[in-house]
């Protein structure tokens, strides 16, 4: 794909340049300017996505592959453990993206409004975002273990008795969804802050004149203004959260058993136990999975931004 | 940042107090937490709890941290400082070319572009596949092969961000540069590329903080000891250190203390940086 692109710009330039006006003969803004990119973008991000839809119906040592239909598949959806994958990846990117979207928009309203500390509010709540996710990954399985943690400690002093968190195979994958969304809301609260703040201030003056409650200032002004912080909200977190590997790497490694697997730790499993063609079709299904969510919901959601 | 939609008379100091002692439990503690723990000693660390070192062990801990495994963690931090170099540079200097071609020069390819642009955003990359081509090129565990993985990878965002900014430059500089002779080099690198130091601050600072904490693409593309980045370190201590907490945690200490810095120095940019995008859409 990218070399038809590299090998056909120099026709395409002269082709441009010549009905120009007056005597320019090539444009100021020469193609052969993609082509670094073009060339690394290519080989390391087109080829392989391409090439995965083939090596996914192979058997495959990476030196040598041997074609075998659709099989991979047919193992990765007979297979519960890898099927399961599938379902925790859909949970997993619809929690963690509905609670971004609620909790930041939440903070963000919380953290425009007059309240004293806002500037360490904000520091506080966005600089998770910036920290290494396995180092927060470690740090919250040490917060979460059932018996000596923190969490259940601080749950204890209140009367609750805490849950076993990541060692129970009914929360394990939400413990981690919890502590994704503990580390991601910040980015979402600053993108709602900054859609929030760019609203012009004549329409929360109108609302106030016109007798509007906070209420109706946020269901009929906010709402419906931070659309754009919206959307970019959701389609980011979705992104992330489909794809999501390092932080339930780092907290469960898919267990207790396989109950918080997603398709990125089976493809690595699969990666690391040999079966290369297996984690590929691992691969092609995240693609087909992340594509058939992300590319309608974004038509969807912005329709005018279509032609950037 | 001070337009403010609530014009209330004074601030609300209860809804205040409530905010910032909930910040405090939820995201200030854990970091405390980390700091206490790297700083107790083996046996108190083990004990999980949020409580006063008994035995202050900075020092100590952080030379056994530094020298554990040959002093590995010297060399995944030069690693790591290679890396967010190399790729954030090459990032930077060939995303801007594309993103500044792409926004002036109005062609058939731009909607191609633009769609391999967005696709690099939402598409996951195609792991094996990947090491099947780094193994073709003999780029497959090698420095320069994770360097390029990480530039192809973070182009797509990065040409985002410059085209959004390019758009704001007039185009009479253009045209004034090459009525003064300068061809399409010198135009770009001597008048554009200048104009873009805003974009480019933040283009660097955001793409650094990920390649930094990037920690699938070393695993998959850079495996073994040797060639550990930080965030590795971080991975194979908890193995080695499993009943050593105050060492691991001593670890997450240092390892966060970059982003710490970077955060400090250049939070708004940062934030600029990442909420790119959410007014327009």
């Amino acid at each position: 794909m990218a070399t038809t692109t590299v090998g056909r710009t120099p026709t395409r330039e002269r082709a441009a340049g010549k009905p120009g006006p007056g005597g320019r003969a090539r444009s100021p803004y020469p193609y052969w300017f993609y082509l670094p990119a073009a060339v690394i973008y290519g080989l390391l991000f087109i080829i392989p996505t391409i090439t995965a839809f083939y090596f996914s119906l192979t058997r495959w040592t990476i030196f040598d592959s041997q074609f075998i239909g659709l099989d991979n598949y047919v193992t990765f959806f007979r297979e519960p453990a890898l099927v399961s994958g599938l379902t925790h990846t859909l949970i997993y990117a619809a929690v963690t993206s509905a609670a971004k979207v609620v909790l930041g928009m939440l903070l963000a309203i919380l953290l425009t409004s007059q309240i004293v500390g806002r500037g360490f509010l904000r520091s506080v709540v966005f600089f998770p975002v910036l920290v290494s996710t396995i180092g927060v990954g470690l740090t919250f399985t040490v917060l979460m273990n059932p018996e000596q943690g923190l969490i259940n400690d601080a749950l204890a002093v209140v009367g609750i008795d805490g849950p076993a968190w990541l060692t129970d195979p009914r929360y394990a994958l939400l413990s981690v969804a919890l502590v994704d969304v503990w580390k991601g809301v910040g980015l979402a609260t600053v993108i709602y802050i900054a859609g929030i703040v760019s609203i012009p201030s004549e329409y929360f003056e109108a609302a106030k004149v016109d007798g509007a409650g906070a209420w109706d200032t946020f269901r009929r002004i906010i709402l419906p203004l931070a659309r754009p912080a919206t959307v970019t909200v959701i389609l980011l977190s979705l992104i992330g959260g489909l794809r999501s590997f390092d932080l339930i790497w780092a907290m469960t490694r898919g267990g207790p058993g396989f109950t918080s697997d997603v398709i990125a730790s089976v493809i690595y499993k699969q990666y690391q136990a040999g079966f290369y063609g297996l984690s590929t079709a691992g691969n092609v299904v995240l693609f087909l999975v992340v594509t058939a969510i992300v590319f309608p919901l974004s038509r969807l959601l912005n329709r005018k931004e279509v032609d950037l | 940042m001070s337009a403010v939609p609530h014009r209330k008379p004074r601030p609300n100091y209860l809804l205040s107090a409530v905010a910032i002692g909930a910040s405090l439990v939820v995201f200030v503690v854990p970091f405390v937490f980390i700091l206490l723990t790297a700083i107790k000693d083996r046996r108190q660390a083990a004990e999980f709890d949020f409580s006063w070192p008994q035995q202050m062990q900075f020092v100590q801990n952080f030379i056994d941290v530094v020298q554990a495994r040959d002093y590995l963690l010297i060399i995944a931090y030069i690693n790591s400082t290679i890396l967010t170099v190399a790729s954030v540079a090459i990032m930077a200097v060939t995303s801007a070319m594309v993103a500044y071609v792409l926004q002036r020069r109005r062609s058939r390819w731009n909607g191609f572009v633009n769609f391999l642009v967005l696709s690099g955003l939402i598409i996951p990359p195609a792991v094996v596949p990947t090491i099947w081509v780094l193994q073709r090129l003999g780029l497959f565990r090698t420095m320069p092969g994770l360097i390029l993985v990480e530039v192809a990878f973070g182009l797509a965002f990065c040409v985002l961000l410059f085209q959004a900014f390019i758009a704001s430059i007039p185009r009479e500089l253009d045209e004034a540069a090459v009525i003064d002779g300068a061809g399409p080099v010198r135009l770009f690198f001597r008048v554009i590329f200048p104009l873009l130091r805003p974009v480019i601050v933040t283009v660097v600072l955001v793409q650094s903080v990920f390649v930094y904490n990037d920690f699938v693409n070393p695993l998959y593309f850079l495996p073994g000891e040797q060639n550990a980045t930080v965030q590795l370190t971080l991975y194979n201590f908890n193995s080695q250190f499993n009943t050593q907490y105050n060492l691991l945690f001593m670890d997450i200490l240092l390892i966060t203390i970059p982003p710490l810095i970077m955060f400090l120095a250049f939070n708004r940019q940062i934030v600029a940086g990442m909420t790119a995008g959410a007014v327009k859409g």
